[in-house]
């Protein structure tokens, strides 16, 4: 994780870590806040805990989104911070819809000059955001908003497995993963588990990013926590509770990146600092798929 | 006579009522989803539930911990990627009934979820839209829950994130906006829809013991009224006993009587 972060994320960098409101790769965020970048445009349609952190950590100095919240919770008070009263820092906002930001992805990944969206009508969303715009279709009379491509300089994405060569699969919350890969110009995935390229191929229908876009591959078991995992661990709702009381204090906010991101070396530190007890807890128990045959057609 | 249920098992039962029937439903979590589910479980048994994070014809097996949970994948009909659930689901028709919520709604049923105050110097900066803007627009018809209090029930928006009527009357029509707009608004304490020319919000109902005094009180506009106001039938044992033992058993949302 320290190499790819130090190779691809550099200061003044757009970044993305993707996946909606689960898969979310704590691990990464934390080796950029303890690598000190500063200046990074973050990308993310939910920005959740994990960019509550590093903005708070003052890497970024904008943010694009679409829902700004501790989901199922209540406020991301850093962000609201940097907003409102520009601590530790003044942030640049820029934010869509979900389908917006979808649309902004989709467009960055298939090289289109703007992806159009039955979206934005009456609203006051595109006069805060030029960004957006209602053009003229040219086969119909109707107006409709388009977003123009984002091709984040990097994006992470994390995953249940992949092979040494980064042919990734994930199963569960799809969300916008393929889009933003494709859309990036740099990607890294962080997965549960390396497997031999046989796995992998033995369901190809279940791989959603190809190592030929993949520039770094990690190893980072439990990279999420405490964020889900599909099949391997449950959100730590304790932590999304705790976190509501931690970040509406500036003070208590930096306390915590202290104890749990500068002063921990790596992830394999953090996760023994966590304890066994904590992950065991998270374990979500069994829910096994069904076999299905491909077959030979030798 | 103090009711034995709490006011927000009262809004959870006339949400779940308005979707008699129903075939799919686009969810939130929290309280929606735990209308919805009691749908399912009661008067819509082929409800179909939709969540933006991609998932058509959940079925959840606990409180889902927000709109990522996993729980919300285990036992779904599918699973797609968030373009294909906005594109072919949302955009493509296939919404029914959507449900949203807001800081604040206005007479004609627009919301603001997105800022209190200035945009540029906010006094309070909310969650912006997520995909509500396009549900408001594109969902064939919506359902808003929110609390009744003067701060929420504005005269005038101080953003609008999701369009309702826009400026009441047909200003919705001609403008490429597929859904009708919002059905009914459920609160603590009424039901409002609105079903008049000028498509502004009307008391419909009211829930057992409340009076027409409290609700008016809690709305920043002279509110229109109904000509027959009714009385909502309070939740019957057999909801109260699915909320409380199947969809919320630690009263996480519902809250419980002292």
């Amino acid at each position: 994780m320290h190499d790819a972060i130090a190779e691809y994320v550099r200061d003044g960098l757009s970044v993305a870590i993707e996946g909606f409101t689960a898969f979310i790769c704590f691990a990464a965020g934390h080796e950029i806040i303890r690598q000190g970048r500063r200046n990074l445009t973050l990308i993310r349609m939910t920005p959740d805990l994990i960019y509550d952190q590093m903005i708070a950590a003052g890497v970024a100095s904008k943010l694009v989104f679409s829902y700004l919240g501790n989901p199922g919770v209540g406020s991301l008070h850093c962000v609201r911070r940097a907003i409102e009263k520009g601590i530790p820092a003044p942030l640049e906002i820029e934010e869509y819809s979900h389908y917006g930001m979808i649309g902004r992805y989709t467009a960055g990944a298939m090289k289109l000059p703007f992806f159009p969206l039955r979206s934005y009508t009456g609203s006051d969303l595109p006069r805060m955001n030029r960004q957006i715009s209602l053009v003229q279709s040219p086969y119909s009379e109707e107006r409709i908003a388009v977003v123009p491509p984002i091709n984040p300089d990097v994006a992470i994405i994390h995953a249940q497995r992949a092979d040494a060569e980064g042919n990734t699969q994930l199963w569960g919350l799809l969300g916008i993963q393929k889009e933003a890969a494709f859309a990036a110009r740099k990607v890294i995935v962080v997965v549960e588990e390396i497997v031999d390229q046989s796995i992998i191929r033995a369901d190809p229908n279940r791989t959603l990013i190809p190592g030929l876009i993949v520039n770094a591959v990690v190893h980072e078991p439990f990279g999420c926590h405490p964020s889900y995992v599909q099949g391997y661990y449950d959100r730590d709702n304790a932590f999304y509770l705790a976190w509501d009381g931690i970040s509406r204090d500036q003070q208590k906010t930096e306390d915590w990146l202290q104890e749990w991101v500068f002063d921990v070396k790596d992830r394999s530190a953090y996760l023994e600092k966590l304890g066994k007890d904590v992950l065991s807890r998270l374990d979500p128990g069994d829910a096994p798929t069904g076999s299905l045959n491909y077959g030979a057609y030798t | 006579m103090t009711p034995d249920y709490t006011s927000s098992e009262m809004m959870i039962v006339a949400a779940s009522r308005t979707l008699r029937g129903a075939r799919t439903v686009f969810v939130g979590v929290g309280l929606p989803n735990i209308a919805c589910n009691l749908a399912r479980h009661t008067i819509a048994p082929d409800l179909e539930l939709i969540y933006e994070s991609g998932v058509y014809g959940a079925q959840p097996a606990r409180l889902p911990l927000s709109i990522g949970d996993p729980t919300l994948v285990t036992g779904a009909l599918s699973v797609i990627p968030m373009g294909d659930l906005f594109g072919y689901y949302l955009q493509g028709g296939w919404v029914g009934a959507a449900l949203l919520g807001g800081a604040q709604i206005d007479r004609h049923g627009n919301l603001n979820t997105t800022v209190i105050g200035e945009y540029d110097s906010p006094k309070v900066r909310l969650p912006g839209s997520g995909g509500a803007c396009e549900i408001a627009i594109n969902a064939r018809s919506t359902l808003i829950i929110m609390r009744l209090s003067q701060r929420a029930f504005v005269e005038r928006l101080d953003f609008l994130t999701s369009p309702g009527y826009l400026e009441g009357g047909t200003s919705r029509a001609g403008r490429y906006m597929p859904g009708a707009g919002p059905m009914q608004v459920i609160t603590d304490k009424a039901l409002f829809s609105f079903f008049n020319d000028d498509r502004e919000m009307q008391i419909d109902a009211l829930y057992p013991g409340v009076s027409i005094d409290e609700v008016t009180a809690e709305i920043g506009w002279p509110i229109r009224q109904h000509e027959s106001i009714f009385e909502v039938d309070p939740p019957t044992d057999d909801e109260i006993r699915i909320i409380r033992t199947i969809l919320d058993p630690e009263g996480t949302v519902t809250g419980r009587l002292a």
